[in-house]
């Protein structure tokens, strides 16, 4: 059997990271973003050079049905190969390693966007994602109280305080002050963390990351022909997706199975034994405090036996054995809804790099990446990265 | 693409399933996908746990009424705790999650996957599905227009009769044919034994589009069990190889382009010739499903995808050459037309129909001639994308 070829990241590109992004239209934003990582790929020409593309994108969030069809002009795909994958931007990064991988392309474009600030209902929008027979007719007034319901149940079960929560928020808050995509960044006490009002117990403002809008790029190669583009590919060494149940109340909510499927898949191919030992730093979701803490525990470079006291140990902080989000993480970026997986690529890839700016972190050579689809849902991806 | 494709590992499909597709069925749209899901998997002969990767497929989340569409069926596509991917590409997704369960086990990533299709689209909007289409349009340029899909679909055809010289009573004949073979489909819900004359005096809906040039509203679900060669060999004596597969999009400004011929539709066939090493489409297909939710559309993709001469597939259906019995035999299922069209579903009923006609186990529904090689194809967005599939026995 010959060998399949490894996959890199060879270019990025990103429009936004901003509250409001009225001046520009979706497709500009993904346009901007697509020109800069065309540059940042050795100046790749999108009509020539590059066999598919891909979309991460989900109808509701858009505003349009079947919203594919406004995905090629900006990327320069007319009547090239493109589709669109409804999921996180990571889930495309998995497809277009895939591809490269089965031979069927030596170069793939991945975008994501999301422009949460023009949703004007996206309660009722994420009401509607909530399954229709058994939780729907709740109408749960507030969506995050299904994840305040995890929470309480996670932290619980490790014995973690909200002081522990707020030790996490002013840690990665403090790293976002380095970040130059962090519009949500401020230095936080732990007076202040512990006196803001909840919004859903035990979850206040400082917990649940705020949205932001933002378009990212990403151009994809085989190993032959990264080579060609650039002296520093970023390799995907490893990647991995899993759903656990499509609905809320058939889920654990003490463990995040999802990810530890997902993660399972990716160090295997990544060869990874030992993930405390063998990653460096992570870039994982944390669009709820709680959930960077569970997400750290499932992708095993903490446990259910030590996640407490590790993090109380400052184990995930910027100088500690394992930094966890030193962007700062979608507390401080935003969300830019299904975006926010290549948000967690772009910093990493940025990190493995060395062009991380202020934010760099010494020594590193390998990464590992995670995002999650949100609210009521499961779906997580998981990759690994090295330089 | 490039030039030469390096494919290292073979995918072959080893079993397929399908539900009724009918309007307003009353199963929800997980139990449909688990229907189909199930029937795949015992024509396979293996179990849910055997599956390590699911693809899905469902066209516009509003059908449903959910949002994330693809995280509430994945309980019924046999997804929970496990790898699970939804590919969109509107009314081409079908046979596109094919094309993505292809490339989960040709790059070793996955061994034996699940590719469900699913759509409920008859619960959608009222008074009446085609409500949806309302929301499909580019928000400034077209959507204060408030077109329907069958408007523009409309443009297409009145520019296709007129670029090629081909009547109303040509295009009717697909309807006649489709229906036709759909009587032998245990699966169909608009087979019936029409004439010509039955479609030009049907409810005119948008000129040149009578009722019965369409195909209906429908609830169904499809699915395939696609596996890496060593298990194909493993499970089954007759695995059906997927050989080539090809999508292209075009702009989003379908009102620039030439509506009389898909020139996306050729670059995705195109891109599945090369693959499959097919230089002579016309000689080498021996059996065909290409996209039918309009009866002109048939005749429209038989050319985009070179296996009639440009404005002479109307020509081709007059002779008979597309009939079951003919020299290429087209939607032998009885296509969207007959069967139905649950959009994501009916691309993948696509698949599958070429796999069982591939397999000689098509029934009635099985052509004349010894079919080796066939191909499917769906089509969608704004009249955007062309998704091919190349299967050989």
């Amino acid at each position: 059997m010959p060998s399949l070829p490894r996959v890199a990241i060879v270019g990025m590109g990103y429009e936004g990271f901003t509250t409001s992004s009225e001046h520009l239209s979706f497709r500009e934003m993904v346009f901007q973003a697509a020109v800069k990582a065309y540059e940042d790929a050795g100046g790749i020409d999108p009509r020539r050079d590059v066999d598919s593309f891909i979309s991460c994108q989900e109808d509701f969030w858009e505003g349009v049905s079947i919203s594919d069809e406004f995905a090629p002009d900006q990327l320069g795909a007319v009547l090239k190969p493109l589709y669109t994958v409804t999921g996180d931007g990571l889930h495309c990064i998995a497809n277009a390693y895939m591809m490269i991988k089965s031979g069927v392309a030596d170069v793939v474009v991945i975008e994501s966007h999301g422009k949460p600030s023009e949703i004007a209902s996206m309660r009722d929008i994420i009401w509607f994602s909530t399954d229709p027979i058994y939780i729907r007719p709740l109408k749960i007034p507030n969506p995050h109280a299904l994840q305040a319901i995890e929470a309480r149940i996670y932290m619980e079960s490790r014995k973690l305080s909200r002081e522990d929560l707020g030790l996490y928020v002013i840690q990665v808050k403090e790293n976002s002050l380095l970040s130059v995509r962090a519009p949500y960044s401020h230095r936080l006490t732990i007076d202040e963390y512990l006196s803001s009002d909840y919004i859903a117990d035990p979850l206040t403002i400082h917990d649940i990351a705020p949205y932001s809008d933002a378009a990212i790029v990403a151009v994809m190669a085989s190993e032959d022909v990264a080579r060609e583009y650039t002296d520093t590919p970023i390799w995907v060494e490893g990647i991995g997706w899993a759903t656990e149940a499509s609905t809320i109340q058939l889920r654990s909510m003490e463990e995040d199975i999802a990810t530890r499927i997902a993660s399972d898949i990716a160090y295997k191919y990544a060869g990874i034994e030992d993930p405390k030992r063998d990653i460096d730093f992570a870039e994982i979701d944390e669009r709820y405090s709680y959930k960077a803490l569970q997400v750290v525990e499932a992708l095993r470079i903490s446990s259910k036996g030590s996640i407490t006291s590790d993090l109380r140990d400052g184990f995930f902080s910027r100088s500690g054995s394992l930094p966890v989000n030193p962007s700062g993480g979608a507390l401080s970026e935003g969300l830019p809804l299904e975006a926010h997986g290549l948000a967690r690529l772009l910093s990493a890839y940025e990190q493995l790099r060395g062009i991380a700016g202020r934010a760099q972190l010494s020594d590193i050579e390998k990464a590992i990446i995670h995002s999650w689809r949100g609210i009521g849902t499961s779906s997580s991806v998981v990759a690994v990265l090295s330089r | 693409m490039k030039a030469n494709i390096y494919v290292k590992k073979r995918v072959a499909i080893v079993g397929a399933g399908m539900t009724l597709f009918r309007r307003r069925m009353l199963e929800t749209p997980q139990e449909l996908a688990w229907i189909a899901t199930r029937r795949a998997l015992d024509q396979a002969g293996l179990e849910l746990k055997d599956i390590d990767c699911v693809v899905s497929g469902s066209a516009p989340d509003a059908f449903d009424g959910v949002h994330l569409k693809g995280e509430y069926y994945s309980e019924g596509a046999g997804a929970i705790r496990k790898p699970h991917m939804r590919v969109y590409v509107g009314g081409g997704t079908g046979v596109f999650v094919a094309i993505a369960a292809w490339w989960h086990v040709a790059s070793g990533l996955c061994k034996r996957v699940l590719a469900v299709a699913e759509e409920k689209m008859s619960s959608a909007a009222d008074p009446h599905p085609q409500a949806v289409f309302r929301h499909i349009w580019d928000p400034f340029m077209e959507k204060p227009l408030n077109p329907n899909l069958i408007w523009i679909f409309a443009l297409e055809m009145h520019r296709y009769m007129h670029k090629c010289g081909v009547t109303k009573e040509d295009i009717a004949l697909v309807a006649v044919k489709n229906k036709r073979n759909a009587l032998d489909n245990p699966y169909a819900q608009a087979a019936a034994n029409i004439t010509v004359d039955d479609v030009l005096n049907s409810e005119p809906l948008v000129y040149p589009v009578n009722r019965l040039d369409i195909s209906p509203v429908s609830d169904g679900a499809a699915a395939l069990v696609m596996v890496s060669e060593e298990w194909a060999r493993r499970l089954t004596d007759t695995p059906i190889w997927v050989e080539g597969i090809g999508y292209t999009l075009d702009t989003s400004y379908w009102t620039n382009r030439e509506l009389s011929y898909p020139v996306y539709l050729k670059n995705a066939a195109e891109m599945a010739y090369k693959m499959a090493g097919i230089e002579r489409p016309m000689k080498e297909i021996d059996v065909a499903e290409p996209y039918d939710p309009f009866d002109y559309k048939e005749l429209h993709h038989l050319e985009g995808l070179g296996l009639a001469p440009r404005c002479k597939a109307a020509e081709m259906t007059k002779e008979g050459v597309t009939q079951r019995n003919g020299d290429l035999p087209v939607c032998p299922s009885g296509g969207l037309l007959g069967v139905g069209n649950p959009i994501a579903a009916a691309g993948l009923m696509k698949v599958a129909e070429i796999f069982w006609q591939l397999r000689g186990e098509a029934g009635k529904r099985q052509v004349k001639k010894s079919a080796t090689t066939g191909l499917a194809q769906a089509w969608g967005d704004l009249m955007q994308i062309g998704t091919v599939v190349i299967l050989r026995r």
